[in-house]
């Protein structure tokens, strides 16, 4: 269950941007998820209910974009998606070994009260 | 889009009004066509903005992972992190390689269990100086809990370090700790498509190894399955084959850390990675 401290960093630097920003509720936290990330995206959100009360973010949603998995293929010279995160190109069939999205665990923006 | 009464945008803040009071425009007139999707105007409701942000969530453990990198690669240690599901055999592959390096690279560990220090007594009877950590409830090991541990080891006489970490393919998959390899077992025991089950960690090996070899035909093990499954979640790393208990592939295995531990003192550490 990683994904309980993972979103509670999360959760602290919006707290702390809305803070900077001198916003008294955030609405929305958006985050940015990648598929080979090793984060569930169920398991924010039930981290992210339990961690909410009692902060500025306690009225706020979460909203999360999976980012897919998208790998370089050095033959094709193209990138590609892999939906079953197989490294193999469609076109060639050679495995790459360069992933180039997929891994992100990004806090993206924020919804606050408008200052 | 108005400009003095502030329903509009000015150029340069990264916001956006997504719904706003019902206002007072002064001395000027307009309507109300905005360039963002409808919504409602119900009195009482807050205005909104949007704060572009952009941060790693794990920024902090990702900064403390490179001080942890260049502070090894400045002593010239190279820095493995072994992860594995539980008995999977990193325990035993790292007290059976310490003793075969015995006599050419001078090896320390640092083990993470949640409790107990089962592990690290095992690994200290291969002659290697270990540094237990109880992670208690926490399924991974972080880059700080590393540098914290590293403060117990005579690191200026280490040539090598194996950080095992907690018995988990998941969660310690997203955390950097500022190892030079990631090395990743499959045992035989645990079936041939254990890469397609977890794609993440695969995905971020430098090594995997197959452990237990010697257990394959008890267990039905089909390595060319294991080797295409591997080969579609880690073509980029490099595969061996190993039994500790009968020896079965563990020169190559240590070749080839002599190899990389040769290759990171070559490297200077202030040139750019």
């Amino acid at each position: 269950m990683h994904e309980y401290s993972i979103m509670q960093s999360a959760l602290n630097q919006a707290l702390q941007q809305a803070r900077l920003a001198g916003a008294a509720r955030v609405h929305e936290i958006r985050l940015r998820i990648g598929v080979l990330s090793g984060v569930v995206p169920d398991a924010l959100q039930f981290a992210f209910e339990a961690l909410r009360p009692g902060t500025a973010a306690a009225g706020a949603v979460l909203t999360i974009e999976e980012v897919p998995a998208r790998f370089w293929c050095a033959t094709c010279r193209r990138e590609f998606v892999s939906a079953n995160l197989y490294s193999e190109c469609p076109d060639c069939q050679n495995p790459s070994g360069e992933l180039r999205a997929g891994r992100e665990l990004e806090l993206s923006a924020m919804e606050v009260d408008h200052v | 889009m108005c400009d003095q009464c502030g329903c509009g945008l000015s150029a340069g803040i990264p916001a956006t009004v997504s719904g706003h009071d019902p206002h007072d425009h002064g001395d000027h007139e307009h309507g109300h066509e905005h360039p963002h999707p409808p919504h409602s105007h119900e009195p009482g409701e807050q205005a909104r903005q949007t704060v572009e942000l952009r941060h790693a969530i794990l920024e902090q453990n990702d900064r403390l992972a490179e001080r942890n990198r260049g502070y090894f690669l400045a002593r010239g240690v190279l820095v493995l992190n072994v992860l594995s599901s539980p008995g999977s055999g990193k325990t035993t592959l790292l007290g059976e390689t310490i003793r075969r390096l015995g006599p050419r690279l001078k090896t320390g560990v640092i083990v993470g269990d949640l409790a107990t220090d089962n592990d690290a007594r095992r690994l200290r009877d291969s002659g290697a100086p270990v540094v237990q950590i109880n992670t208690g409830t926490v399924c991974h090991l972080e880059a700080e809990m590393v540098a914290r541990a590293v403060r117990q080891l005579d690191i200026a006489r280490l040539d090598l370090l194996f950080i095992e970490n907690v018995g988990n393919l998941v969660c310690p998959a997203s955390y950097d700790l500022g190892e030079d390899l990631r090395v990743v077992l499959l045992s035989v025991t645990e079936g041939e498509d254990k890469p397609l089950k977890y794609p993440p960690v695969f995905h971020s090996a430098n090594v995997v190894i197959v452990s237990k070899a010697d257990l394959d035909r008890a267990c039905d093990f089909n390595r060319e399955a294991a080797r295409a499954n591997i080969r579609h979640m880690a073509p980029q790393a490099r595969l061996f084959e190993i039994s500790a208990k009968t020896g079965a592939g563990l020169d190559d295995w240590c070749d080839y850390l002599i190899q990389r531990h040769e290759a990171l003192k070559q490297r200077d550490p202030l040139a750019p990675a």
